[in-house]
């Protein structure tokens, strides 16, 4: 069975199971969620445990979606971190600063992400430059401007806006606990588990993963498919940001660094290979939930801030070998009997 | 030979990148139920050719007609959909994706559903091991297996089974027979046969002059870019066609010389020329 079959009918077998790569992601969040369930307790089992890994995940999930297409592309976008803040600092600015009606700050906001993720696109496609390259190079520039943008017109890097109780309610607010960012996850993970395993374009993707060339001369658009990657990366990354000023009330120039690493380990423990061609949603989903238990699983844990980096490395060392056999075991010739 | 206009034609094709002349003052034909048969040996310029008639590159100079009519293939989908299935040299499957995915891979076939386009993965599988199975290759039997466990030769048969699939006038094969065992590679020229008998016209490159012989019923020899020879079946003889792939120089010269030199430094063969 194939990792991309999301909606695979067929009577699945241990077997099948055993060799897809999420159920490696899923084995990894369970041994992660009781180690944390016993180390923390009633505490993170219940409400507050579960708000506050859920609120993490959320933020860095919106963002690993998109970039676990790219990487399932075999690009990278590490824009990501500078979009995050440019797109929340437009939108302040516009709503904030100039008092524009909060749809034009949020469409202004998105827009932000989505050009960005154009120029991406563009510069991915029409050069031969690696993705990693160019979207550390965009990446810097992007922030270079919003600094430049938020000194000169305001003086200072950091720009507040109270939002409007509505788009407070939508877009900012939290319920017991829980951020409206989780609702807005989930309808992303539902909109790209449709394109990657339902629609006829996810089976582009992975072969644009899998060997560009001859996606290309098998008539699939590459480029535009790839610019449209980058766009929706940058969609979503402008989206968080957004998110993050209608519940912080305030943009700041800095922040979002932690987007860029976070997102790729969300995507590389869920399953997806770094090298591309192969990874699927639910991956990405588990792989979002794994790292945001961890994140948060220390504090209710009483451990040592520092270990969860040591747990993160072993998760994220772990997945890529795991990976790596997977892929080694599928393209082996040795046929099954 | 029949009066139609061949179904694809190139007239004087020029071929450069950037300064690099790769093909020059390239003419062909092949003719509904013919097979063409380019001959030439490594960087004469057949895979560039090829990807000239099948979109991936756009001629310097020069034209192409199919059916008599002038015709332009700005994208490999242009030419595809003009029914031209080409198989490539290199690559052309997927080996993290299903059988059926790769089959269909840039033709999915869907579902309708609102605005919404379902993969219809049942069918793609369904007709992937169909199609694959006439190929011969009845180990595949799960159109959702990864064609990553699959051999060379089933997965050179998995691309050239789409080819013969989507391939609605045109079939180029550019050397489907370099990677396979001598079973396999009697396989393909069988299918070149039956794609030609149900009349499909056929361009198969290949080094190998029996491969050649056997399927073809024109042939084009291509040495550094243009047209060395062009022959129909018959006229020329194996050796012949190997001398001409060779570079023009004849073997059997190669050999008189050979031995003409011997006779004339007691017995030593000549030292080798660099
Ligand atoms: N995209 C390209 N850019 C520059 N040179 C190329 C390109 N593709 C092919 N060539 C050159 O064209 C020549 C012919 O290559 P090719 O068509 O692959 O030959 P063949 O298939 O007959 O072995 C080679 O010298 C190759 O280096
Ligand atoms: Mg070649």
């Amino acid at each position: 069975m194939s990792s991309q079959n999301g909606n695979g009918s067929k009577g699945i077998s241990l077997g099948a199971l055993a060799r897809r790569p999420e159920t490696g992601s899923l084995i990894g969040f369970i041994v992660v969620y009781i180690f944390f369930a016993v180390l923390g307790g009633p505490v993170f089992l219940g409400l507050p445990g579960w708000s506050s890994w859920l609120n993490i995940a959320a933020e860095v999930g919106i963002i690993a979606l998109p970039v676990g297409l790219l990487m399932i592309a075999g690009e990278f976008d590490i824009s990501v971190g500078s979009i995050v803040p440019a797109a929340s600092m437009m939108t302040a600015m516009l709503g904030g600063h100039y008092d524009a009606p909060a749809i034009v700050a949020i469409l202004a906001g998105l827009g932000v992400g989505l050009t960005i993720g154009l120029v991406n696109g563009l510069l991915v496609t029409r050069t031969t430059i690696p993705s990693l390259i160019v979207t550390i190079g965009v990446m810097f520039a992007v922030m270079g401007l919003t600094l430049g943008f938020a000194v000169l017109v305001k003086g200072s890097t950091s720009v507040s806006y109270v939002p409007d109780p509505l788009t407070k309610s939508l877009m900012g607010q939290f319920v017991k606990g829980f951020s409206v960012s989780i609702f807005w996850w989930l309808g992303l993970v539902a909109v790209f588990f449709y394109a990657l395993h339902v629609s006829p374009w996810g089976n582009w993707i992975f072969a644009i993963g899998g060997d560009k060339e001859s996606a290309r001369n098998a008539g699939i658009p590459t480029s535009q498919m790839t610019i449209a990657l980058f766009m929706a990366s940058g969609f979503c990354a402008a989206l968080v940001g957004v998110l993050q000023v209608m519940t912080y009330q305030q943009a700041q120039v800095a922040g979002g660094q932690a987007f860029i690493f976070n997102s790729i380990m969300c995507v590389v423990i869920g399953g997806v290979l770094l090298t591309g061609g192969a990874g699927s949603i639910i991956g990405i989903l588990l792989g979002t939930m794994t790292f945001a238990v961890v994140n948060q699983g220390i504090f209710f844990a009483g451990l040592d801030p520092n270990i969860q980096f040591i747990i993160t490395g072993a998760l994220l060392l772990a997945a890529v070998l795991s990976n790596d056999r997977f892929r080694a075991m599928a393209t082996s010739a040795a046929a099954k009997k | 030979m029949s009066d139609k206009a061949p179904v694809l034609e190139m007239r004087n094709v020029d071929k450069s990148f950037g300064p690099i002349d790769v093909l020059h003052e390239i003419s062909l034909k092949v003719h509904e139920g013919e097979v063409l048969c380019l001959l030439g040996d490594n960087g004469a310029g057949k895979s560039t050719l090829i990807k000239t008639l099948s979109g991936v590159h756009q001629p310097t100079r020069g034209q192409m007609m199919m059916d008599g009519q002038e015709v332009r293939f700005p994208r490999p989908r242009d030419a595809q959909e003009m029914g031209i299935a080409t198989v490539h040299q290199f690559g052309g499957t997927y080996p993290l994706m299903s059988v059926g995915r790769n089959f269909f891979a840039g033709a999915e076939p869907t579902k309708g559903f609102g605005p919404f386009k379902v993969f219809d993965r049942q069918k793609a599988n369904q007709i992937a091991v169909e199609e694959v199975q006439k190929m011969g290759i009845t180990r595949i039997t799960d159109g959702d297996r990864l064609v990553g466990g699959l051999s060379g030769g089933e997965r050179q048969s998995l691309a050239i089974a789409r080819a013969v699939y989507f391939g609605a006038r045109v079939l180029i094969l550019d050397e489907p027979t370099a990677a396979l065992g001598v079973k396999q590679a009697a396989h393909v020229l069988r299918i070149v046969n039956e794609a030609k008998r149900r009349g499909l016209a056929v361009i198969f490159i290949t080094h190998q002059v029996m491969h050649a012989m056997a399927v073809g019923d024109h042939f084009a020899v291509l040495i550094r870019g243009a047209i060395a020879a062009d022959f129909r079946k018959g006229e020329k003889s194996r050796e012949e066609i190997a001398d001409l792939m060779a570079g023009g120089e004849s073997m059997a010269d190669l050999e008189a010389n050979i031995e003409g030199y011997m006779e004339t430094h007691d017995g030593h063969p000549p030292p080798p020329a660099h």
